[in-house]
């Protein structure tokens, strides 16, 4: 049977390919490519000359969770595709008309050429509506993909040495991207949306000394003015996306360079890259999932109304409607606005609004600066300056894992407050008391969910360990001929036991000593001392995992049971005796 | 492939006893002495787990059926494009479609439906291609460190310094001290250009716009949309009107929006023995009815959401509450002033009229706000 | 006369006689019977003894015997048979216990009965009565004077109704309750008599033209097909998101573990 490839030039060749015969496509290409490679030089590119970045044959690995980038590029290129379109027909003027076009629960009315040129591409344009829908599913697909990517990222430590820029460009991709999204839903002028643009110049604003300034300075005046939808304008098509994609450019190029990250096990070390090759199959299946995720946005605005504009109606400051909610991505921000008790300091002749600087100023930046923080946060606790590149299975970063938890839990009960008079008329409760249940479970929930999941964590660390020092339970009862019940465990395979007990166990840093070997004072133990417990709390709670010897004892003390006859059950289970952990064979 | 097991150095150890050069070894670039951990192994790695083909690599006929599958699934995609064409120019703009919970545009729907799936059939066809037929052997790669060869670092270094050597810097600092220096001003003339972007909202600024709204005495309240004037018989108890200053419908465009951020009002008709009014407030009513800003002074959403009995106006935007039979001081919810409100009176004409503007800023706060004048909360909720 | 008397032993002349006699009866009957009051005439007295009786059984054990309001319930002095017709016709009166919120549930009383009260309550005091049908129709309004019903819905009604009237959230476990498949004279009565926590918008700051203009841009808003999907129940971009998350990303990472999953081997 076939032994796994060692390189990438040893995989077998499959048998029924002729052998180094140029079919009619290789012919047909090689002119033009040697026009290009002689003034590029791209054949060097494509088969790896320039070290380290790319071969046509680069290695990738497989999983799903690794699909999660992907999803928020795929929908990015969605974007761009559907927002030229739109911008083909789309008016960036607040200039006033009074609408003539086809839909007649809105004609005669006043309004803004932004909101009548979308009303013109949602019922006039053929495709317009469609092109619109896909254009927002896109947008919310895009800012949840990052979000749930960053989760994965987080949760496997896959932003640790060496790849901490990259997690750095990624919460500014998703700053950007939420941005992007605001600015987006809010230049089409209708009622729902000035709503909002309304609560973030207020929030403008509330900044102290230099609020009022920048109000007037952006706006060109007074609130609503008539400049504020070109200038968004000019920043949601030009100015926005072009640094999205050099960031999404410089995000790729570094993914490609560090090569990806894997998950632990059989074969997979700190010092190789198991997977497949980038051609052809990593390209069919990256390729191929970039039509399955527009084919899915396609079909969700083929069936799925979004941003009914032309039931809000054109913008009117005097207006609006029970039940307004941002696009889900500004969610929080809503949310910790309704939260906010009414702190405001009246200082002399100045007011100091907290009671929205807090909330709708310091949490927009907030999420993504926390977010781009941690890598560094971590890394002084732990002391550790190694690269990475095998990712940690959740539960073996039990404190990591549980603080993802509980600023997820942050995170869900601000869109819960965001969304208080849905919830209030869904379920029947009383308005003022979600927002005062939840001003508590603010603070309450995310303690409660940090010591559920590191319990968690620790619990499933012990059944891994379990697992590779006992094995895993039959199901199989035995009564021996003395009367005992017992129960048999099947050994796991040496390839799970591995990627069980494959990662590195950290200690608690110590401060090193005061003095040098000269007995000259060391620099810099202040600090040394101040991380302690934070290292120790970080790593103090951490299963150890079994060591060698422990496992040969268990394999002992199991190879008595099942000497009693479950000799059946390892042969059923698949499982190959000289693949039993603990018998003393390596490879 | 396999490392052995047992204890190496790095794992055993703690960090602050090993210097950087020991924990970092960069004579070899091509991967073994990457920068990482050497973690003990107490279960020996077996190795990458051996391949096992496909159905689809032992079983021609397998394999031929998927590859019927994939181009099967590809030939779809001039099918779903022509009958996206056919959908763009045949179906007629007016059709709906009726299908349980849908009801909507036809040609919308068969568009999308046609697109959509036409391009997901090329991404299931590509995946069906790469799962059942490409070649699926894991391949290994090795990894290299994050850093550049340690020959290319200094490379580089030489490079540099033989660079700065060569530009005369190290002698004459001066040269690129004011070179960055020069650089760096242009930074100045391209931000003033920014400057017209908007006024400066100085005092004089401030006291034009922020504090100022259509309102002055004599202005008569106005039905907003309709602006029919109001006379107090016309209002009865409980009622409540979405009112605007008269002088709003002289305005168009960019400067009606303006003054529509700030003017306008809710006029209530409450019974009077059910309200508090203060003394210093008793001219700015008339037989009970009352009127306020209607824009918060949370963060400026319009509110017209009055409950009739409880006399609370809640602005459906952050829950902030009002109320109103108390001089609009807050209730409930993240507004910290009080809702403004505008004295009126009656013309000679008996229709309602403001007896000034408003006595302090409307809407939401701003640094330079004087908010000495404004309320603050009820006792109610508190 | 010869002609009748020549005929009088026909042997349909008894059959004849007595459909005469019968008809003769009936019209004397029409002629002098009372028309059937319709509630907009509380004037009979029939009704109104009939009502109060109504009253007195399921009403004024909190409103009152003579509905001059108790604790449990206001006075109904002046609240008029637009008020009355309102609240029980739609179920919300009798209440079923008492609360803030005076929920929609199936009605108690068929329209004799409303009828009935409703001229009672209009007997305690001046208050409006029940619209006529020319008030609420909407026929003959124009599409301009319809969308401009869209603009005094969204200025007057939508901050506790929603954009298209969908309902909306008050204070205290109150709601303002959605309009979708409420009837005309039922929209114009609230707007009317402001029932519950809902203000007043009498008839001479809102007069009848603008009331059928808002009540026309509800049906019209109603019956519109949505053009785009799927509604999600109108409620905006909150199940818009919840959707995203759960069909978009939750489809897509299906996709993905199809993708990257083993499948089936030869062995």
């Amino acid at each position: 049977m076939a032994k796994p490839a060692k390189t990438a030039t040893e995989a077998p060749q499959r048998p029924e390919q002729p052998d180094r015969q140029l079919g009619p496509v290789m012919k047909f290409f090689s002119g033009p490519a040697k026009w290009a490679d002689d003034r590029t030089g791209i054949g060097g590119i494509m088969s790896g000359r320039i070290p380290n970045i790319f071969n046509l044959r680069k290695v990738f690995p497989d999983h799903w969770s690794f699909m999660l980038g992907e999803i928020a590029l795929y929908s990015f290129i969605v974007l761009l595709l559907t927002g030229v379109f739109l911008t083909l027909w789309f008016k960036p003027s607040m200039g006033e008309i009074e609408y003539n076009g086809s839909y007649q629960l809105l004609r005669g009315l006043p309004m803004s050429e932004a909101y009548a040129s979308t009303l013109n591409i949602s019922f006039d344009v053929r495709g317009g509506l469609l092109i619109r829908q896909i254009h927002h599913w896109a947008a919310l697909l895009f800012v949840a993909a990052m979000l749930t990517h960053s989760m994965r990222i987080f949760f496997t430590g896959g932003f640790r040495k060496p790849r901490e820029i990259n997690w750095v460009i990624g919460a500014t991709l998703l700053f950007l991207g939420m941005t992007e999204g605001f600015l987006g839903y809010s230049i089409p002028d209708d009622l729902l949306s000035g709503v909002g643009v309304r609560i973030i110049f207020g929030a403008v604003l509330s900044i102290p000394l230099v609020g009022t300034y920048l109000f007037t300075w952006f706006l060109g005046g007074e609130y609503p003015g008539d400049l504020l939808v070109p200038r968004m304008y000019m920043l949601h098509i030009l100015l926005i996306p072009a640094v999205i994609l050099a960031l999404v450019g410089v995000h790729l190029i570094l993914i490609f360079y560090h090569k990806h990250t894997q998950f632990p096990g059989p074969g997979r070390t700190e010092k190789n890259v198991v997977g497949y090759p980038f051609f052809p199959v990593y390209t069919a299946k990256a390729g191929g999932f970039f039509f399955i995720v527009f084919g899915v946005i396609v079909l969700m605005a083929a069936v799925i109304q979004i941003n009914p504009i032309w039931t809000y109606g054109p913008y009117n400051p005097a207006e609006v409607s029970a039940g307004s909610q941002p696009d889900w991505y500004i969610g929080y921000l809503e949310g910790a606005l309704r939260l906010m008790p009414n702190w405001e300091w009246h200082i002399g002749a100045t007011t100091w609004s907290w009671n929205i600087f807090i909330p709708a100023i310091l949490g927009f930046v907030a999420l993504p600066g926390a977010i781009g923080i941690y890598p560094f946060l971590e890394k002084w606790v732990t002391g550790d300056d190694l690269e990475h590149h095998v990712l940690d299975r959740p539960r073996n970063a039990p404190n990591r894992t549980a603080i993802g938890v509980s600023a997820i839990t942050v995170y869900v009960v601000l869109m819960i407050a965001g969304a208080n008079d849905i919830v209030a008329t869904h379920f029947h409760i009383s308005l003022n008391s979600i927002t005062l249940v939840l001003r508590w479970g603010i603070f309450i929930l995310p303690i409660i969910t940090f010591m559920i999941t590191k319990r968690i964590c620790i619990g499933l660390q012990r059944t891994a360990y379990d697992r590779v020092l006992h094995g895993s339970e039959s199901g199989v009862i035995h009564r021996s001929p003395s009367g005992g019940y017992s129960e048999p465990h099947t050994p796991i395979t040496q390839g799970e036991a591995f990627a069980i007990t494959q990662h590195h166990e950290y200690q608690p840093i110590t401060p090193g000593p005061v003095t040098d070997a000269n007995g000259v004072a060391r620099k810099g133990t202040t600090k040394e001392r101040a991380r302690r417990p934070f290292t120790r709390w970080y790593f103090g709670h951490n299963v150890a995992k079994p060591t060698a010897a422990e496992i040969e004892e268990a394999a002992h003390h199991h190879g008595g049971h099942e000497a009693e006859g479950n000799g059946q059950e390892a042969i059923e289970s698949g499982e190959r005796a000289d693949e039993q952990v603990g018998a003393g064979h390596s490879d | 492939m396999s490392t052995s097991s047992g204890t190496s150095g790095v794992g055993g150890e703690t960090h602050e006893e090993m210097n950087p050069e020991q924990q970092i070894a960069r004579e070899d670039y091509a991967g073994h002495d990457m920068p990482v951990h050497e973690p003990a192994h107490p279960v020996p790695d077996p190795g990458v787990e051996e391949h096992i083909p496909r159905l689809t690599d032992v079983d021609q006929a397998a394999a031929d059926r998927v590859e019927r599958q994939v181009v099967t699934m590809f030939m779809l995609v001039p099918v779903t494009a022509v009958l996206f064409v056919l959908s763009y120019y045949l179906i007629p703009r007016d059709s709906f479609v009726d299908f349980g919970p849908l009801h909507a545009s036809a040609k919308h729907v068969a568009l999308g439906l046609t697109l959509g799936i036409g391009v997901l059939l090329i991404g299931l066809a590509t995946q069906q291609w790469a799962r059942q037929l490409m070649a699926n052997n894991e391949i290994i790669e090795e990894r290299h460190p994050g850093h550049s060869p340690a020959d290319a670092n200094e490379e580089a270094m030489n490079q540099l310094t033989v660079g700065i050597d060569e530009s005369g810097v190290p002698r004459r600092k001066m040269l690129i001290y004011s070179a960055l220096g020069a650089i760096g001003i242009l930074a100045a003339p391209a931000l003033v250009l920014l400057t017209d972007l908007g006024p400066v909202a100085g005092p004089n600024y401030r006291r034009r716009t922020f504090e100022t709204t259509l309102w002055k005495e004599g202005v008569r309240l106005v039905n907003d949309i309709t602006y029919t004037p109001i006379r107090p018989e016309d209002l009865e108890i409980g009622q409540l009107v979405n009112g605007v200053p008269e002088n709003l419908k002289d305005l168009t465009g960019a400067a009606f929006n303006d003054a529509k951020a700030k003017a306008p009002i809710v006029i209530v008709r409450m019974n009077p023995a059910d309200i508090k009014i203060p003394a210093d407030r008793k001219d700015w009513q008339v037989a009970g009815i009352l009127v306020y800003s209607k824009i918060c002074t949370h963060v400026g959403c319009p509110i017209s959401l009055w409950e009739q009995q409880t006399h609370h106006l809640l602005c459906p935007c952050h829950q902030s509450t009002f109320d109103l039979a108390d001089s609009g001081k807050v209730v409930f919810g993240p507004a910290a002033r009080a809702l403004p409100q505008l004295p009126i009176k009656i013309n000679d004409e008996g229709f309602l009229v403001a007896r000034s503007g408003f006595p302090v800023p409307v809407g939401p706060s701003y640094f330079e706000r004087d908010s000495r004048k404004d309320l603050g909360q009820s006792g109610e909720y508190r | 006369m010869r002609l009748l008397s020549s005929r009088r032993r026909h042997p349909a002349a008894k059959a004849l006689l007595l459909v005469a006699a019968l008809f003769v009866i009936g019209a004397v009957y029409a002629a002098v019977a009372p028309t059937e009051q319709s509630a907009a005439e509380p004037n009979t007295s029939q009704q109104v003894t009939k009502g109060k009786e109504l009253f007195s059984v399921n009403c004024s054990s909190c409103h009152g015997l003579n509905g001059e309001g108790t604790s449990q319930g206001p006075s109904l002095v002046g609240v008029g048979a637009a008020a009355v017709n309102f609240q029980v016709s739609t179920g919300r009166m009798p209440l079923a216990r008492p609360g803030a919120q005076a929920p929609v549930k199936p009605r108690e009383f068929n329209d004799e009965e409303v009828a009935a009260l409703a001229a009672y309550v209009a007997t305690l005091g001046p208050g409006p009565a029940i619209p006529n049908a020319s008030q609420y129709s909407t026929d003959g309004l124009t599409d301009e004077e319809i969308a401009r019903g869209g603009e005094l819905f969204r200025t007057n009604c939508s901050a506790c109704h929603n954009f298209t009237g969908r309902g909306g959230a008050l204070p205290g476990g109150k709601h303002a309750p959605s309009l979708v498949g409420v009837s005309n004279l039922h929209i114009y009565e609230a707007m009317l008599t402001g029932p519950q926590q809902m203000p007043v918008f009498s008839d001479q700051v809102l007069p009848s033209q603008q009331k059928r203009q808002i009540i026309a841009y509800l049906d019209s808003i109603h019956q519109e097909p949505n053009h785009g999907g799927l509604d999600l129940g109108g409620l905006g971009p909150v199940s818009e998101g919840i959707v995203g998350w759960a069909i978009g990303i939750g489809c897509l990472i299906g996709f993905a573990i199809w993708i990257t999953a083993r499948g089936a081997r030869a062995r």
